[in-house]
């Protein structure tokens, strides 16, 4: 499957960066301890502009999904959308992989896994072992 | 005459035929609803001097007053976002009336965003880094985008894709019997809407979609004074404003707390009743923005009409029809009528409130326009 790949900029880069060294990160206020998704510039809960990276253990519960096929090229397969809410606290849009559309992936449990679209690694998601 | 002194109130309404193929430019269409605006309210073009549209409207503000001769603006603004800004562009010209800024303020919206520049289509990444969290994961049309969210309200309140067919049903009855509908003499069926392809599945076939649209409509916002004293046929604007959260984005709601629960609504509709004085049960005609049907379900509840998770059973038991509890887009709605981005919603609350809808419904004195993220409360000059 081909995909459109991201455009990031100051604010996001590292979070890409992470991907293709296949980490999941997650955007760490050095000041407050407070972690958000996505990514800003300065932290909305203390003002500060000290910002890190903290490595996710990448894992999750499914909030909500979607079947998204479209006719048009790069997106004519049909694959499964997700909105993962991760154990650390902060949500990000992905994919589910290996597992098909059932009103059971409400809340099920997920776990990262890393896929290369042509270059552009995607942080994506399977089932983890008791809820595949 | 009901409305405070110095209050702006709408004067003039105004739009060209709503189609699939206009066949002229935008900037005519913005000019020839301009001109109907401007002779419904009695005014002349030199007497606007202030002017207000979407961010995302293509037509310059400067090339529309050369088109139609308006000879100087004062105050000239744009509302952020899209569709749901519609009622924000009231606010902007009420403000800019109230303050002093302008006397005469001229709403606009032209476009011809099915027969050239269409709407809804596949994105790519832009310079808004929100597009980077969605497009790569095969998010990138407002259809698959807004049905994120509105797949946790059906998984928590057990909805079906049927129970948004029945919203398009009425939206369609309406439009049956409105001439200005691009679906004027043609109702569906519930089985017509399941029959429709689904575009995404299990949320959206295409007939929960919104109808890309070529058209124009146009607004004059003025004192209630000056209205007068130009003989129009204005309606009072009771209340009007916007609602922004921090975890919110117009299109990536994706980060309150609670997915199913529409914030913005919910606390935009407790501020519109506060101001005007006003509760659910004194509105007797809803315009609620509708790109896709289910957000009917979910304004329903965030503007106090039914409770949490009940939207279903109000519309399945009838409310929102001919002869309902609160008839709900009278015109078809943006699914029957023309999509031309909320703005056509708030022309069939003036009609609406002047007696000369197409689908009048009895001594309407107050009338919710919502775009979700902005709304007006209209009322009758005489209520």
């Amino acid at each position: 499957m081909s995909i459109r790949p991201p455009v990031f900029d100051f604010d996001d880069a590292f979070f890409w960066e992470g991907a293709a060294q296949r980490r999941l990160l997650i955007q760490h206020c050095a000041t407050c301890d407070t972690v958000r998704h996505p990514p800003t510039p300065v932290c909305p809960d203390c003002g500060s502009l000290e910002q890190e990276a903290i490595e996710s253990a990448g894992r999750g519960t499914i909030l909500t999904w979607i079947v998204s096929r479209h006719p048009t090229e790069p997106d004519a397969e049909p694959r499964i959308v997700i909105l993962v809410q991760l154990d650390e606290g902060t949500r990000l849009v992905s994919n589910l992989v290996d597992a098909e559309p059932a009103p059971t992936l409400n809340d099920a449990r997920v776990e990262v896994c890393f896929v290369d679209h042509d270059g552009t690694v995607l942080p994506q998601f399977r089932l983890t072992e008791g809820d595949r | 005459m009901s409305a405070r002194s110095g209050r702006a109130v709408i004067a003039g309404i105004g739009h060209t035929e709503f189609s699939q193929d206009s066949g002229r430019s935008t900037l005519r269409l913005a000019a020839e609803a301009t001109i109907a605006a401007l002779g419904d309210a009695g005014f002349a073009p030199s007497e606007v001097d202030g002017s207000v549209t979407f961010s995302m409207d293509t037509n310059d503000e400067l090339a529309l007053i050369r088109s139609v001769g308006i000879p100087q603006l004062r105050f000239s603004a744009r509302t952020r976002g899209g569709g749901g800004g519609a009622n924000a562009t009231v606010q902007l010209a009420a403000a800019a009336v109230e303050s002093g800024q302008a006397e005469a303020v001229l709403i606009y919206r032209a476009f011809n965003e099915r027969s050239q520049h269409r709407f809804g289509q596949p994105v790519r990444p832009s310079p808004d880094p929100a597009w980077n969290w969605a497009v790569p994961f095969g998010l990138d049309t407002p259809a698959k985008i807004y049905s994120l969210t509105f797949q946790r309200y059906m998984h928590d309140f057990g909805l079906t894709n049927e129970d948004f067919g029945r919203y398009t049903v009425v939206a369609r009855d309406w439009a049956a019997t409105n001439p200005n509908a691009q679906f004027f003499e043609r109702p569906i069926t519930l089985a017509d809407h399941q029959a429709s392809r689904w575009i995404v599945e299990p949320i959206l076939r295409k007939l929960d979609c919104c109808l890309e649209s070529d058209g124009g409509v146009a607004l004059v916002v003025t004192s209630a004074e000056r209205a007068d004293a130009h003989g129009a046929d204005w309606v009072d604007i009771l209340a009007n404003g916007a609602m922004h959260l921090r975890d919110g984005h117009e299109m990536f709601n994706y980060f309150h707390d609670d997915l199913s629960w529409f914030d913005e609504g919910a606390q935009l509709g407790a501020e519109l009743y506060a101001r005007a004085g006003l509760a659910p049960a004194d509105i007797d005609v809803a315009m609620i923005y509708e790109n896709f049907s289910p957000i009917v379900f979910q304004q329903l509840e965030a503007f106090g009409f039914c409770g949490r998770g009940e939207a279903r059973d109000f519309i399945a038991d009838g409310h929102i029809g001919r002869g309902g509890s609160l008839p709900v887009n009278t015109n078809g709605g943006l699914l029957g009528e023309g999509y031309i981005h909320g703005m056509n919603n708030i022309v069939e609350g003036v009609r609406q409130l002047r007696g000369t809808a197409a689908n009048q419904i009895d001594s309407a004195r107050h009338v919710l326009v919502t775009a979700g993220r902005s709304g007006t409360i209209l009322g009758a000059r005489n209520r």
